[in-house]
This record gives C-alpha cells, sequence and structure tokens, in this order.
C-alpha cells in the first residue's frame, strides 16, 4: 500500500525521535541520571514505528524490556517517559517502573516488560478481552528472538489458536538474546516458520525497512480487525548496541559493528530511499532532525527539573482497595 | 435458611456474578468440558473436575465458559491480561499444585502491575484453586500452599472453611478490583451449612471468632478451622474454654482480632496444614510474640504439618496432617 506523504513524514519524525530519545539515554545512564538496567533499541526504530503507526488507543500493545522504541511509537508522552527513566515522580508510572516496566493504559500500552516471553500470554489475554466484548482493536505482542524459545510463548501461541484471538505475535529478531546468538539458540533457526506451525499465517521481513515492516503489520492487524484470528510477524533487524548500557559487547566484533551501523540503519535506508524516489525534500528531513534533538532535550531538562517521589509513595499502590 | 453444599455455594456466587456483570467470564481446563467432543453428554462434561462450575455453560455460553487447553501458564497469563484490560475472570486451575507451573503470570505479572504501573492499572482477577490433604493425592496433588501466595504484596488469598463463608468470600472475589488467590479445600466440597439464596458479601480481613472462650485462642485456616472447632468441643468437657478464630484471609490478615483474643486469653495455638516453615503458623506465632508478647501467660504452640512433601500411603497421610488430638494435645500444653 503506497504511504501519503504525511504518514511517511510521520514515520521519519517517529523513527528520528526514537533515536535522538536511546542516545540520550545511553548519555544520561553514563552522566549517573538514568539509573537501574536500561536496554536501548537504537537499530530497531522501524519495527517500532511500523507498529505504532499500524495501532491505534483502542488497540493493545505489550513490549519487552527494550521497549522505549514501542512506546514513543505507541503514543506515550515523550517528556513523562524520560521522567519515569529518571526514576520521578511525574513519570508514566510514578517513578515505580522504570524503563523495564514502563506502561501507559490510556493509550493501549500494556506495558514493557522485564520478564522474557513474559508479555505472550498478557497480549492473549487482552484479545480475549476484545473478542468477548466484540470490540473490532487488536493486540500486539512484541517480543525478541530470545523470547522466541521461550515454552510460555509455544502456550500463548497454540492458545491464541485455539480460541482464534486478534493477537500479532511480532518477533523482533535483533540478533542475540543477551548475549548469545539467535543461530545458535533458536534450533531451527526459523523463528516465523516455528513459530506458525502452531497454525497460524506466518511472515519474515526485512526489519531494516521500515516498509516492508508497515506491509506486513498492516496485513496482521486487518486480519485480526476482521476476525481472521491471529498472526506472526518476524522482523530480521540489528541491535546497535548491547543487551543492556554498559555491555562492553564482547561477543560481538568491531567490524560487524561498524557494518551494522553502516548497512543495516533503518533511519539511514528510509531516508536514503524517500530521497532517491523524491517522495520527501531533503530540508524537510533536516528539519525534523533539528525537531527531533529539540524535543529530546526538552524531555531530558523535564527530567531533571521533576522531583523525585515522596517517601510516603512507598507503600502506595499496592492494591486497589485497602482493608 | 436453605443448606447447601461448599461446591454449590462457590458455584452460585459465581453464577450471581456472571448474571450480574456481562465482564465476568470463567476460564480454565474442562471448566465446562467436552469441547470439541461428540458424546452425547459432550456439553458441560465436566463442569470443573470437581463440578464446582456445573451448569454455568448452559446459562452463559461458551463464550463466557471457556474451555482451555491444558496450559496453565497461557490460562493464568491469559487471565492476567484479560483482567488487566476490564475483563473479570475467574481461572480455575484446577489443584494448587499446578499453580507452580505458572507463578511468573501470578507473582510477578499480575500481582505487580498496579505497582509497576503507579497505581494506573486495575486487575480484578480470581484465581480458584483446590488445596488440601486427605485424598491420597500424594505430593503433587494434595499441598497447602497459601503461604507462598500471602508473602506476595500486591495478591490477596482467601481460603474458606465452611459453606456460608465460601459463597460471601467469592462474591467480594470476583468484585474486588486486585487479584485474589481463592483457595478451595478439596475435602470440604460436599460439607453443608445453611447459605442465604440472595447474594452476600464477606468483606476481606475480618476473621470469624467461630467460638467464644476464656483460656486458649486458636487461630486455624481453611479445613483446620473445623477441626479446631472439634478440638474446642472435646477440651470443653474436660473444663478448658478456647476461643477459635478462622481469619478466613491470610492476606489481608486480621491481626487485630488475634492480638484482642490473645489479650484476653493470654494463650495461643496456631494451626495450619501447611509445612511449618515460613508458614502462617509461623507468622502468626512471630506477629504475637512481637506485638502481645506481655500478654502471654506462657509459650506459643503451632500445629502444622512436617517439613515433608504429601505422603501417598493412608498410614503416612493420617500423622501427616494436623489432627484434632494433635491440637487438643498443643492446648494441654500451652494450658501446663
Amino acid at each position: 500500500m503506497q504511504l501519503s506523504r504525511e504518514d511517511m513524514l510521520r514515520a521519519y519524525r517517529l523513527m528520528r525521535t526514537i533515536r535522538e530519545f536511546e542516545e540520550r539515554v545511553f548519555v544520561e545512564f553514563e552522566n549517573g541520571n538514568v539509573p537501574g538496567f536500561v536496554h536501548l533499541c537504537y537499530g530497531q526504530e522501524a519495527t517500532a514505528v511500523a507498529t505504532g503507526m499500524n495501532l491505534t488507543d483502542r488497540d493493545k500493545l505489550s513490549i519487552t524490556h527494550r521497549g522505549h522504541g514501542h512506546s514513543i511509537a505507541k503514543g506515550c508522552d515523550i517528556n513523562s517517559m524520560m521522567q519515569e527513566l529518571y526514576g520521578k515522580s511525574t513519570g508514566l508510572c510514578g517513578g515505580k517502573g522504570g524503563s523495564m516496566h514502563i506502561a501507559d493504559l490510556s493509550r493501549g500500552m500494556l506495558g514493557a516488560n522485564g520478564i522474557v516471553g513474559g508479555t505472550a500470554p498478557l497480549a492473549v489475554g487482552a484479545a480475549l478481552t476484545i473478542k468477548t466484548r466484540g470490540e473490532d482493536g487488536v493486540s500486539v505482542c512484541s517480543m525478541g528472538d530470545g523470547a522466541s524459545n521461550q515454552g510460555l510463548v509455544f502456550e500463548a501461541l497454540n492458545m491464541a489458536v485455539v480460541l482464534q484471538l486478534p493477537v500479532i505475535f511480532l518477533y523482533e529478531n535483533n540478533g542475540w538474546g543477551e548475549g548469545t546468538s539467535h543461530d545458535y539458540a533458536v534450533g531451527s533457526k526459523d523463528i516465523a516458520g516455528r513459530a506458525g506451525a502452531f497454525g497460524l499465517p506466518h511472515v519474515k521481513v526485512d526489519g531494516t525497512d521500515f516498509f516492508a515492516v508497515h506491509e506486513a503489520m498492516r496485513e496482521a492487524v486487518e486480519r485480526g480487525r476482521s476476525g481472521g484470528g491471529p498472526s506472526v510477524v518476524e522482523s530480521v533487524n540489528r541491535r546497535f548496541g548491547g543487551h543492556f548500557v554498559g555491555d562492553p559487547m564482547l561477543y560481538r566484533t568491531p567490524d560487524e559493528r561498524e557494518h551494522t551501523r553502516e548497512f543495516m540503519d533503518p533511519v539511514k535506508i528510509f531516508r536514503k530511499k524517500v530521497l532517491e524516489s523524491n517522495l520527501l525534500e531533503e530540508a524537510q528531513l533536516d528539519e525534523i532532525d533539528k525537531e527531533a534533538v529539540k524535543t529530546i532535550e526538552d524531555a531530558a531538562d523535564s527530567a531533571a527539573a521533576a522531583a523525585f517521589p515522596d517517601p510516603k509513595e512507598l507503600e502506595t499502590d499496592v492494591y486497589v482497595s485497602y482493608y | 435458611m436453605p443448606t447447601k453444599s461448599y461446591r454449590e455455594a462457590i458455584n452460585e456466587a459465581i453464577d450471581h456474578e456472571m448474571a450480574r456483570d456481562e465482564n465476568v467470564i470463567v476460564i480454565g481446563e474442562d471448566v465446562s468440558g467436552g469441547a470439541g467432543c461428540e458424546g452425547p453428554d459432550a456439553e458441560d462434561a465436566y463442569g470443573g473436575v470437581l463440578g464446582v462450575t456445573k451448569g454455568l455453560v448452559g446459562k452463559y455460553g461458551r463464550r463466557r465458559v471457556i474451555d482451555t487447553p491444558i496450559t496453565e501458564s497461557a490460562i493464568m497469563g491469559t487471565a492476567a491480561g484479560a483482567a488487566l484490560t476490564g475483563l473479570r475472570p475467574v481461572a480455575e486451575m484446577m489443584f494448587v499444585d499446578f499453580l507452580g507451573v505458572c507463578f511468573d503470570m501470578i507473582y510477578n505479572q499480575a500481582a505487580k502491575f498496579r505497582y509497576m504501573f503507579g497505581g494506573t492499572a486495575r486487575t480484578p482477577l480470581v484465581v480458584r484453586a483446590m488445596i488440601g490433604g486427605g485424598f491420597r493425592a500424594a505430593a503433587q496433588h494434595s499441598q497447602t500452599l497459601h503461604p507462598m501466595f500471602t508473602m506476595v504484596p500486591g495478591l490477596k488469598v482467601v481460603m474458606p472453611s465452611n459453606p456460608y463463608d465460601a459463597k460471601g468470600l467469592m462474591i467480594q472475589a470476583i468484585r474486588d478490583d486486585d487479584p485474589v488467590i481463592f483457595l478451595e479445600h478439596k475435602a470440604m466440597y460436599d460439607m453443608t451449612g445453611e447459605v442465604p439464596d440472595e447474594p452476600y458479601i464477606i468483606p476481606f480481613g475480618e476473621a470469624a471468632v467461630t467460638r467464644d472462650g476464656d483460656d486458649v485462642t486458636i487461630v486455624a485456616f481453611s479445613m483446620m478451622a473445623k477441626r479446631a472447632a472439634k478440638a474446642a468441643d472435646v477440651l470443653a468437657k474436660e473444663g478448658i474454654s478456647v476461643e477459635v478464630i478462622d481469619p478466613r484471609t491470610t492476606s489481608p490478615l486480621d491481626v487485630d482480632t488475634i492480638l484482642e483474643s490473645v489479650e484476653k486469653t493470654g494463650r495461643l495455638v496456631v494451626v495450619d496444614e501447611s509445612p511449618p516453615r515460613c508458614s502462617m503458623a509461623a507468622d502468626i506465632a512471630a506477629l504475637v510474640a512481637e506485638h502481645a508478647f506481655h500478654d502471654l501467660k506462657g509459650p506459643i504452640a503451632t500445629v502444622t504439618a512436617p517439613h515433608t512433601p504429601v505422603p501417598f500411603s493412608p498410614s503416612l497421610e493420617d500423622i501427616y496432617m494436623p489432627s484434632v488430638d494433635k491440637i487438643i494435645t498443643a492446648v494441654k500444653k500451652v494450658m501446663k
């Protein structure tokens, strides 16, 4: 499907914003402003944006620990996200979740998850709500190649097929589960095919190509919305960074990392494509680049200025009702 | 007042709530049974393995009474995800032992959504499971694991000891906006008692003082509350006046009622069917030692299962379970 000019500008803006967000989080982690464990998704922007642009607020999205890109693409407020990463009271989760548990239920973003594969059955449950209530939304579960080997994910795939639920299992195969290669850990070396063997339509796409992922997700979302049941999409991309910020990446060669940045950068690939095909003008893209820098600068400033949670917040939000 | 079984009381509670709220669903293995089968009575072939959800599929259909594959983690995760997005699932997990298969979905996911997401989430989930020994069902179908759930912040844990409480607590569990682990003692399903036809609620965190007494306080859970009552009958004939407290929920726990009772009696026996370490018996003994030490006239006693798996052989299982005799012995010990 041909995307409109507005859609392409939006896609570029989102991808650039995610890239800036991740680069800045890296710096602020090193500066000591972002506590805890942080997992960055730079290199994977196209998949997050292609997914988010196919969804509305009535659709649900469950994401992994590497979820900043998906959060931004699903419409989460960027200042509130950065504040959450800083552990501040005005963050999306009041500073109680952090990077690994960031959520915005009002946007249908059901939360990042610190348990690999943990989101799969939760996404199936969200799809059950949609189907039981006769709504027309879909539920998307974003996972990594690491999650593809979890037994729980296999159970979720089967459940989705048995109950014929509007759920999309999106595997982002970014090359490594922590520090172990996909080629070693995935026995069949074919995530989409193995998942599809549970009885779902499945497709594998080049995750560095925004347009390819967008088309695959569009088809899967349409299938879900129209009562066609669950789908599998495997998007093959490559993370630029380590498993976590601070990972010395001893399992990667300098040549490979350089090659990835040069030839597998979805933002660069998108830009080249739209310029060569005269779909967008360079000046517009340059302007978006500047805006993205400003957006993230503002987010970091807002996070630095925000207050930490009051000590009384330690014991709130455990239950809805106390007795 | 009509007389009903523990099983019927739970069924009636779920039925009331399904009729009242379209968002209430029942999900699990064989909650109806017969899905995809051709037998003449395939529809509702089971109604739950012990018949607790019998008849619901006929009233509410397979859209809301959902048979699943045998896939505990996915059942729990699906129920948790459905609860997070607006349904009120009652997930049947059969034996509490099977929750070991899906603990991640309980303690890392459902229990933590609200806190992790800064108070924005509601997870109105009821997890039903059978506890308890006495069926010669051996080590993987007989456990009494409520302490494992009680120690997880974010979960509520309910263990009714009679049909009246079972109905009122189940209705509260379904209406509650937090995840509730609802533990039914499998040896009590046929126990009968007076249960009103209309819906009613028993609030969580309110212990039942099932017998007033002056000499000793016994705190006992689920089926052990019945055994404590029998022990109290015997002891009354010997002139020992026992107060029996059934907390009904271990989380939240009605600490005040226990402390007030000990303040009056000065003696405490805690009876629990689970093994002793990190148990409710240990927990309550510690709470009383910390907050009512000066009211105590002597050491606290606990009556629990031993620190072993549940044995199969009847001769072993009978001595595994806390018995009426063991409770009587413990009371006499603290009276010395």
